[in-house]
């Protein structure tokens, strides 16, 4: 039976537990990064040695995590990118620009554990030689960016910040800086423009791939909140034991943030792969299943850019079988495992690990056309598919949602979609703002079209009303 | 070995590695290196690339002067690399070619270096259908006001949609609306409705003129190109962000509503407000001239120029232009007057004339003022003209042929230093008849360095001793000009001349560039081009006849006038060469 696994949150929502630095050095905390700092040169059996960041960076590749944000990528695999020989300083900057709708994790550890990031941040900067990290964090979180300046203080008067850090002779300083509110800074490249003091506008990749030229043109790993929590428990538990939680290729644990038509909305912390989208939503462990009466009619699985979920779809899933041999499996959409690959393989993603679930009483139309509000209102508008696509789409709904649909409306708006993901934006916003596009289509496509129906006859019926002598409320024209 | 050959033979750079891709199936051999927008050397792109196989690739936000930011997604291509098998090695076909691994995903050419064995597809049924997705997105806000749009005809939206876009909208909703007609500068409106954000105009001025004036507010499909509140977008640069702009949303407010572009005769010539020799296109319609622009040459001024330089054009229009030879008071004729001044002439006794020419004059017409010199025994001179310079463009030298002038032997290193020795000549009565080409000598006005057009061309620098009253002596006072003023008043002579937009000839560029330049319009009346009328008075006078033609003039120049050893007018070229200074 599914558990939640508490690594991350283990103290958080503790009676009694406090964000400073006493409560925290109660519970253990800074352990990890003494022994990071201690950590001895190792000799090989080829002869080399390995420093003590060395060990840490390896460390990390055989713990097999990877990035929490929402792209889910190897993160010991995105330090090993990492240009060391340029000569130029190596920033690190921790993206706490939480802002996927439906997701709420990061803000819970920033909030009742600023410390454990910070410690996490101090290790990870040790094993990259990081002299200069920042925090960005998102502009609507002013509480959040108060309680990690607070931690940051308590933090250099105990020297685990700043000059000769412990007596090793590792300096390293820290920054919040905070966002001023806008979704597209949760974009590694459009965060370092604006932590420069730009307009958040994504870089191009190539050339500017934030391991060679990133924060002032200089190597920058950027990592999520929940992504540097889990190196300080790397370090504590050592890659491997981190990688005995969760299942293979999808290691440890993660905070999923489970919010819509269900009795118990909340984050959750799982081992990664150990509960399936079922148990999530219907375990009184966790959402506790829908209102009464309800039906579940769909579910978005990894905050608002990933690809709807229909109830009863199945997926065929490559499992192992008892010979080890590669065997594909029918599963129901709620016997999805929660995991990375998983998902991917049903054609979605876990993403920022946010469930929202949609009950039978949701107009998809109406939801579609919220999310579609939000991406025209966030896309930067440096580049033309999304930049003007976003905005068509928006203006497309909220048609559809306000009585001037047209029958035709479903192909118009998939055609729309289509001219906007693929590479052909400068960044994963292009994705964002049409996955969810393209997935409500492709899965609700007859109550879009319904929807369009039902306005074209009423508006035939006006105008027949009308020359009839009827009076029918004329609907505006578009 | 000899002296030369050593030199010859001394080390060149590195030469730059080729490599072969493949462009819609045709191989081409390519740098892998090639200069960016700031000439440094960067790997070659595939859009460079494409643009050395002749391919067209559409784009908005590229250009070669400006740095790379990828963001009209119009020049989106398909590509493949050869295939690696796990031993890194290529994987063959079966007829022995490498294998290649089409990238599932497309990439922006102006951005992604090309690689040796890289195959680009620009025409296949997914590059045509983003292209028609891009120029879709790109169209369905735009006002299509092409009937009252000064860009029609030169609009890279209207060329793009009739090569890739599709003929129908199927746009339903309610356009987005911006500003129209908004006062970015003195010199600059923006209609926000018609731009599609490709940031040149904003890359332009922060990158080459160096001043940060114009961002993006807004967001999303509101974005919207605008300067600091309170801060109008006024460098001397500003009118190169209209050039730039790949649509009609920046104009310039001279040219704004004039004359429709396909209109405009388009005329090679070079600009003569200072001694950079930046190159132009004059544009003109039955004899008016309505704009210039700048012309590519990287080695004078790139791909552009100065606002002053730009709009220095209205005088050569202005109503009062002389248009009429006068001979002692009385109108004449050509004819009758170089007669009379050629008899004049051959008899004055040497050293009793003397020539102040012009630095603005051509090198031709300056070599011919030297040869009436030569044969006369004339002290000779020009007009220094100084004003301030930048960083980019604009010389401190105000005269776009001083070097001209130096290499023909009319003035010394430093011009204006033999005036004092004229003045003198004249009040002491040895200096009887003194010619002047293009100066108002009397005036003794400066300032003329201001971002403003300028109403004359005829306002002199340098304080010197030739006043009104010393002129009064003179038995003959000769002078040339294309506006009247207080010299041409008091002239014996007056022989009216063209602006170098009505005539053809070559300057001498501050940096020894020798530029050819075009005639665009006709000059008024009966006013000719001074290398006509000076050569028909040199042949009078010397015997000598140098040709006809201003090709004739210039290459037999290039014969006799060391600096322009080796020269012929038709190597010059539509760019120019550089000689030694």
């Amino acid at each position: 039976m599914a558990q939640e696994y508490k690594l991350i949150l283990k103290h958080a929502d503790e009676p009694g537990y406090t964000p400073d630095m006493e409560c925290y050095l109660r519970h253990g905390g800074y352990q990890a990064l003494k022994k990071a700092l201690a950590l001895p040169v190792k000799d090989l059996p080829d002869g080399k040695k390995l420093s003590g960041p060395e060990q840490i960076r390896e460390d990390v590749k055989v713990s097999g995590l990877r990035g929490r944000g929402g792209a889910g990528f190897s993160c010991g695999l995105k330090w090993s990118f990492v240009d060391r020989k340029s000569g130029k300083p190596i920033y690190l900057i921790c993206n706490a620009d939480e802002s996927e709708p439906g997701t709420f994790k990061d803000r819970q550890i920033i909030h009742k554990d600023p410390h454990q990031l910070i410690e996490g941040m101090i290790i990870s900067c040790f094993a990259n030689d990081v002299k200069l990290a920042y925090i960005y964090i998102r502009g609507e979180m002013p509480e959040g960016a108060r309680i990690l300046n607070q931690a940051l203080k308590e933090a250099r008067a105990k020297n685990f910040l700043g000059k000769n850090i412990l007596g090793t002779g590792y300096d390293l300083e820290m920054h919040v800086h905070r966002g001023a509110g806008a979704y597209i800074c949760g974009e590694e490249t459009g965060l370092i423009e604006s932590l420069e003091g730009k307009r958040p506008y994504p870089r191009i990749k190539p050339p500017y791939f934030p391991a060679i030229l990133g924060l002032w043109m200089c190597p920058t790993i950027v990592n999520n909140v929940e992504t540097l929590c889990n190196v300080k428990h790397i370090v504590t538990l050592s890659g491997a034991e981190f990688a005995k939680l969760g299942t293979p290729n999808n290691t440890g644990t993660r905070i999923v943030s489970l919010s819509g038509q269900v009795k118990r909305p909340g984050y959750y912390e799982i081992e990664v792969g150990k509960a399936t989208l079922g148990e999530l939503i219907n375990d009184p462990k966790f959402g506790g299943g829908l209102r009464e009466g309800r039906r579940l009619k769909a579910i978005i699985p990894g905050g608002s850019s990933s690809k709807v979920l229909k109830a009863g779809e199945k997926f065929k899933l490559k499992k192992k079988d008892a010979e080890g041999k590669e065997i594909l499996v029918e599963t129901d959409v709620l016997d999805l495992p929660y995991d990375f690959d998983s998902l991917a393989q049903a054609g979605t993603m876990s993403g920022s690990s946010a469930i929202i679930v949609m009950d039978d009483s949701v107009d998809i139309v109406g939801a579609l056309a919220n999310l579609s509000e939000f991406y025209a209102h966030e896309s930067c508008g440096q580049c033309t598919p999304c930049r003007e696509g976003s905005l068509w789409m928006n203006r497309t709904l909220q048609r559809l949602t306000h009585g001037e649909g047209r029958r035709q409306d479903a192909d118009y708006l998939g055609k729309i979609a289509d001219n906007i993901p693929g590479g052909r934006t400068i960044c994963a916003f292009g994705e964002a703002c049409s996955w969810p596009v393209q997935s409500f289509l492709a899965k609700f496509k007859d109550e879009f079209v319904a929807k369009g129906a039902a306005d074209e006859a009423r508006r035939a019926q006006s105008i027949s009303g009308a020359a009839a002598g009827t009076s029918v409320a004329p609907v505006a024209p578009h | 070995m000899s002296a030369a050959a050593t030199t010859e033979n001394k080390p060149a750079a590195p030469a730059i590695e080729k490599i072969k891709v493949k462009v819609d199936g045709r191989e081409i051999e390519v740098p892998r290196l090639i200069a960016d927008w700031s000439g440094k050397l960067t790997p070659t792109t595939m859009i460079q690339a494409c643009e050395l196989a002749k391919t067209e690739v559409p784009h908005y936000c590229w250009h070669p002067k400006l740095p790379v930011v990828g963001n009209c997604r119009m020049c989106l291509v398909e590509f493949g690399t050869p295939a690696l098998g796990p031993d890194r090695k290529p994987v063959l076909n079966p007829d022995g070619t490498p294998k290649i691994a089409k990238s599932p995903r497309p990439a922006i050419s102006c951005a992604t270096p090309v690689s040796p064995g890289m195959e680009i597809y620009t025409k296949t049924p997914a590059v045509k259908q983003m292209r028609e997705g891009v120029l879709e997105s790109l169209l369905i806000n735009h006002p299509l006001d092409c009937p009252i749009c000064d860009q029609a005809g030169e609009c890279k939206l209207q060329e793009y949609s009739v090569d890739y876009g599709q003929s129908a909208s199927r746009f339903v909703e309610a356009k987005v609306h911006k500003p129209k007609a908004v006062d970015l500068g003195p010199r600059i409106m923006l209609d926000a409705e018609r731009c599609i954000l490709c940031t040149r105009c904003i890359r332009f001025t922060r990158d080459i003129a160096g001043d940060d004036a114009l961002g993006i507010i807004n967001r999303g499909s509101y974005n919207t190109i605008a300067t600091f509140p309170g801060a109008p977008f006024d460098n001397n640069y500003t009118l190169n962000t209209v050039d730039v702009c790949p649509v009609g949303a920046l104009t310039s407010k001279d040219f704004r509503f004039q004359m429709r572009a396909w209109f405009l005769k388009e005329t090679k010539s070079v600009c003569t407000s200072c001694a950079t020799g930046c190159n132009i296109l004059i544009g003109s319609r039955e004899e008016k001239i309505y704009r210039y622009t700048p012309r590519d040459n990287d080695a004078v001024n790139a791909s552009w120029m100065c606002d002053a330089g730009r709009l220095n054009y209205k005088w050569i229009g202005r109503a009062d232009r002389l248009q009429d030879v006068w001979v002692r008071g009385q109108k004449s004729s050509w004819p009758a007057a170089i007669r009379e001044l050629a008899d004049k002439l051959k008899q004055a006794p040497a050293g009793s004339v003397a020539i102040i020419a012009s630095a603005r004059q051509t090198n031709e017409e300056l070599w011919l003022l030297a040869k009436l010199k030569a044969r006369l025994g004339a002290l000779s001179d020009a007009i220094p003209r100084e004003g301030e310079s930048d960083k980019l463009l604009v010389s401190a030298d105000r005269n776009p042929n001083t070097n001209g002038a130096r290499l023909t032997g009319i003035c010394f290193t430093e011009m204006g230093i033999n005036l004092v020795k004229i003045a003198d000549g004249i009040a002491s009565g040895k200096i009887k008849t003194l010619i002047v080409f293009g100066e108002n000598i009397v005036k003794r006005a400066v300032a003329h360095d201001k971002l403003r057009e300028r109403e004359t061309i005829s306002e002199v620098v340098d304080e010197h001793g030739i006043t009104a009253e010393l002129l009064g002596k003179l038995d003959a006072l000769i002078v040339s000009d294309i506006l009247p003023n207080e010299t041409t008043r008091l002239a014996h002579f007056v022989l009216p001349g063209a602006a170098p937009a009505e005539k053809r000839g070559t300057f001498t560029s501050g940096k020894g560039r020798v530029q050819k330049f075009m005639k665009a319009v006709e000059a008024p009346g009966v006013a000719r081009a001074e290398w006509e009328f000076l050569q028909e008075l040199v042949h009078h006078v010397t015997g000598q006849n140098n040709g006809l033609t201003v090709e004739s003039l210039f290459n037999q120049m290039a014969r006799e006038v060391a600096a322009f050893n080796g020269l012929t007018w038709q190597a010059l070229g539509d760019t120019g060469v550089t000689v030694q200074i």
